[in-house]
């Protein structure tokens, strides 16, 4: 089925798209969109499609096109419920389709064909929950309005039972299969149609297996990587080593006459200080093998220039950060009177944590096809923001969007490094020079060097608790890379808002509270990785409270309940707004210390540790066990994880989300570190950026949902942040050490030998 | 020009002997199911069985599997509308998230699986060192202990 055949564009109801940044939250919502085609004189009967979704066979199987990128967060799976739940067909009788970029050019610019499109911050189900309900409402008041003609009967008198129209209660009853065909000749109605009552769900709230796997584990389903066109060449780029550093001259004779290499191509790469459109600059290879153009790119003699960035290195960042926090920064946030409140409390705690800049490394490298032909463009991409890879293509090429084609594959892995579409436009300038067929592919090592790394920060965290023990001033100090570091556009002054939420908890439970940022310029590219700020905030956060705790014989719980305070709405103006309620993840903390037995004494060595998160508008609580032996080995216990993301739309993949995003929170503060040296990032492949594996993971692991209204937040984030400082936080437990630096590493090891 | 037997079919490779194993059945055999993740042998996507035995082929030079029976993903089942266990087990407990990985943990669930029937969870930590950047080792246990179960009640 060709969904992107030129189908009409009814009704003038789209956003005007174009205007969300690559990489940036803002997804362009549709805030009315048409929900299909208005019928045209070629149709004819024959036609089974309903609107550009929805495809009924004569069978009656069902072929529903989802508009979203899936990377593994389930939304294949989930958005087709949503629509299947209110056409009212069954789940066994569902296919998916994956939908490619849909942006038309009007006069007032470009508009979303099949919706907004693009996943970031959690948001692939949440914006889509009314649209694709309704899309499969509007479908269903369709077969009812032909159905009702054929039998000459006002529609009101017909319902539904899944897969047919029924008059008065099943005195007759028409298949969809029947009528699609005179369905999809009729105007939609103007109104939106009728949704269901929540209590009437037989698809939503149920959980269903992932419609791929049966593809992927027999093989055959199709990523980036798999992918092809006609006529393809393979490519390889070898890029500048050093942040920063250009080409300066390159060799390329011997590699000409390798085997299988058809040409080597400059690359262009921005300029310090510049945006990054691609990552680097460098020299590529087009060759007829993937192997052919890796070897050749390996064999390239390129002498790189002098780079202002040279002699970056961690050592030197952490050394900056410590000199910043001496000083003073911007402050961001100053409720009440933090130094009066301070100079009156009865006791000070003080700390600092240590984050580091970690990569994304989705398994799937990146890879993109791209061919760039005269007038237009074909790209296939593995990529969280297809609109994105159009607009890095026009710029590359010149060629208009709306002569862009853009095809989203199965993508393996995403955590937020495909929100940005460098690998796409590397591949648009090797086809442009090329002119020919491209599918560019990075090696590990590539990915691991180059990257939008998660940012590295410092944070200097102080309380003011009064007689009482209560916390009565409390202030958060980072020096930080900001991730908005060379985003167009960005002045200076606006760096900080990247990496502190101001309304994240404990703001307006405790009275007087200050944020105060302070920058580090180091050279080191930034962007958006799963949870982006939430995952340092919730480890500095959560283990302060810890630290509070203990420093004042304080049970940890307890403290962090009173501290939470009554279930009730505050105003959250941060992405998951415009709300947050604090007893939401009061409940669910509790929920988790009961589960594991918080209360129960533990054998010396032995410990559990607690943390809550408010993520982009769902809740999550972790509580771990561990156990630290006398020579400082660590093993995890237990883990009890526990979200609150409204309603489970598919409360297997919720489990599944949460599972992983758990095991991702501790899998990085493990062992996970980009370090740089001489202008370079010391880490290129698995073996120094060593990803968890089986034998850490505990057996005994349970997630848990814990249900609370109609509405679903997203799920892909929230299970990340509070996993790591409930794991340093029952590792304090256990021996007594605090980690106050991640990665954890060899830390314990190594204070045992001191 | 190196034979040999691949999904029970005898074929032959001309070019470069020294090509490893993953990009020859990759892209001389469209054989797509196996992956590319590290190509330093670290996080077993390329996991293949040569002589029933799993390998990683990102290593494995083309030349090394010269008169060998290799087997990857797509010639795992019995015959092609059926599953092998381990991918029975994999279904049933969903366990895919991006699914990149999967192809390379059932390869190397399924060896593992001849060589320990009854697998006790150490002996899992022990040998199963596949990386899923998905995290999705929990129900990869499980699914293995049922898979193993499938396996017996099989025979
Ligand atoms: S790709 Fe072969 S082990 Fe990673
Ligand atoms: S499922 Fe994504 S890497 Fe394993």
């Amino acid at each position: 089925m060709s969904r992107a055949s030129n189908t009409q564009i009814g009704r003038r109801q789209f956003l005007v798209a174009g205007a969300g940044v690559s990489g940036s939250l803002v997804l362009g919502l549709p805030f009315a969109v048409s929900l299909a085609a208005e019928p045209s004189a070629a149709q004819t009967s024959q036609q089974r499609t309903l609107g550009f979704f929805i495809e009924i066979d004569r069978t009656g199987l069902v072929t529903i096109g989802s508009n979203q990128p899936e990377i593994g967060q389930g939304v294949r799976t989930a958005l087709p419920m949503l629509v299947a739940e209110e056409l009212d067909i069954e789940w066994q009788n569902v296919r998916v389709t994956q939908m490619p970029l849909g942006i038309v050019k009007t006069a007032d610019g470009f508009t979303w064909k099949y919706g907004g499109q693009g996943v970031g911050g959690s948001t692939g189900l949440t914006s889509n929950w009314e649209f694709m309900r309704q899309v499969g409402a509007q479908a269903r008041a369709q077969l009812m309005l032909a159905a009702a003609q054929r039998w000459n009967v006002p529609v009101a008198q017909c319902g539904t039972r899944p897969g047919y129209v029924v008059h008065q209660g099943g005195q007759r009853e028409l298949s969809y299969a029947e009528l699609v065909g005179s369905a999809a000749l009729l105007q939609l109605p103007e109104q939106s149609a009728p949704l269901k009552a929540a209590t009437d769900y037989r698809i939503i709230g149920k959980p269903r297996h992932s419609i791929d796997n049966r593809d992927v584990v027999t093989g055959k389903a199709v990523y980036g990587i798999d992918s092809t066109i006609p006529g393809v060449h393979y490519a390889a780029i070898a890029r500048s080593p050093i942040l920063n550093g250009r080409v300066k001259s390159f060799d390329d004779k011997q590699v000409l006459k390798m085997p299988g290499v058809v040409q080597v191509l400059r690359i262009e790469g921005p300029k310090p200080g510049e945006w990054y459109r691609i990552l680097a600059d460098g020299v590529a290879v087009v060759a007829n093998s993937t192997w052919a153009a890796l070897q050749a790119r390996d064999a390239l003699r390129i002498e790189w220039s002098e780079s202002p960035n040279a002699s970056d290195s961690s050592e030197a960042f952490w050394q900056e950060n410590r000199r910043m926090l001496k000083g003073k920064g911007q402050v961001v946030l100053d409720d009440g009177d933090v130094d009066a409140a301070l100079s009156n409390a009865e006791t000070h705690v003080v700390h600092q944590y240590q984050v580091p800049f970690v990569s994304h490394a989705p398994l799937e490298p990146q890879n993109c096809i791209v061919h760039v032909k005269e007038n237009s463009a074909h790209v296939i991409a593995p990529t969280q923001m297809p609109s994105g890879a159009s607009r890095a293509v026009a710029a590359v090429t010149g060629i208009a969007r709306e002569n862009i084609f853009v095809e989203m594959t199965k993508v393996g892995g995403g955590f937020g490094r495909r929100l940005s579409n460098d690998y796409v436009a590397e591949a648009a300038m090797i086809s442009k020079q090329s002119g020919l067929p491209i599918k560019l592919q990075w090696s590990r090592e590539d990915d691991i060097r180059n990257d939008f790394y998660r940012p590295a920060g410092l944070h200097e965290m102080r309380a003011g608790l009064d007689a009482q023990g209560r916390v009565v001033a409390w202030s958060q100090r980072l020096a930080s890379a900001s991730k908005y570091f060379r985003r167009p556009n960005m002045p200076d002054e606006d760096l900080w808002k990247a990496e502190l939420y101001i309304d994240d908890f404990p703001r307006r439970r405790i009275e007087n509270v200050r944020m105060e940022y302070f920058h580090n310029r180091i050279g080191l590219p930034r962007g958006s990785w799963r949870a982006p700020a939430h995952t340092a905030n919730a480890f500095v956060v959560q283990s302060f409270i810890d630290e509070i705790a203990h420093d004042t014989g304080q049970d940890p719980l307890q403290l962090r309940l009173e501290l939470l305070g009554k279930a009730e709405p505050l105003e959250y103006s941060n992405h998951g707004g415009p709300t947050f309620n604090p007893g939401r993840l009061s409940k669910l903390l509790t929920f988790v210390a009961e589960k594991i037995d918080y209360g129960r004494a533990r054998k010396k060595g032995s410990g559990v540790g607690l943390a809550a998160h408010f993520t982009f508008g769902g809740y999550a609580a972790h509580a771990i066990e561990v156990s630290v032996s006398q020579s400082g080995e660590l093993q995890i216990e237990r883990i009890v994880a526990a979200i609150d993301c409204g309603l489970a739309v598919n409360p297997q993949s919720v489990k599944a989300q949460l599972e992983g995003g758990t095991i991702d929170g501790i899998s990085t503060a493990l062992g996970l570190e980009i370090t740089v040296k001489d202008g370079q990032v010391q880490q290129s492949n698995f073996h120094d950026y060593p990803l968890m594996r089986i034998e850490q993971v505990p057996a005994r692991f349970e997630a848990h949902i814990l249900p609370y209204d109609d509405m679903p937040t997203g799920v892909g984030e929230m299970g990340i942040p509070s996993a790591a400082p409930a794991l340093t936080n029952a590792i304090f437990a256990a021996s007594g050490q605090r980690i106050r630096t991640l990665p954890i590493k060899d830390q314990l090891k190594k204070a045992r030998r001191a | 020009m190196i034979s040999f037997r691949l999904n029970k079919v005898s074929v032959a490779f001309e070019a470069e002997p020294g090509t490893p194993l993953l990009w020859v059945l990759r892209e001389h055999f469209d054989l797509k199911g196996t992956k590319f993740g590290c190509g330093i042998g670290q996080c077993g996507a390329c996991t293949v069985h040569v002589n029933g035995g799993a390998q990683r082929s990102c290593v494995t030079q083309v030349a090394a599997v010269e008169g060998q029976n290799v087997t990857t993903i797509e010639g795992l089942a019995p015959a092609d509308d059926s599953l092998h266990p381990v991918q029975q087990a994999w279904l049933s407990h969903d366990v895919p998230q991006c699914g990149y990985c999967q192809a390379g943990q059932i390869m190397a669930a399924a060896d593992f699986l001849k060589r320990f029937p009854r697998p006790s969870d150490q002996d899992i930590d022990q040998h199963i060192s596949n990386v899923c950047r998905c995290g999705t080792y929990v129900r990869i246990r499980k699914a293995i202990h049922h898979a193993a179960q499938l396996i017996a009640s099989e025979s």
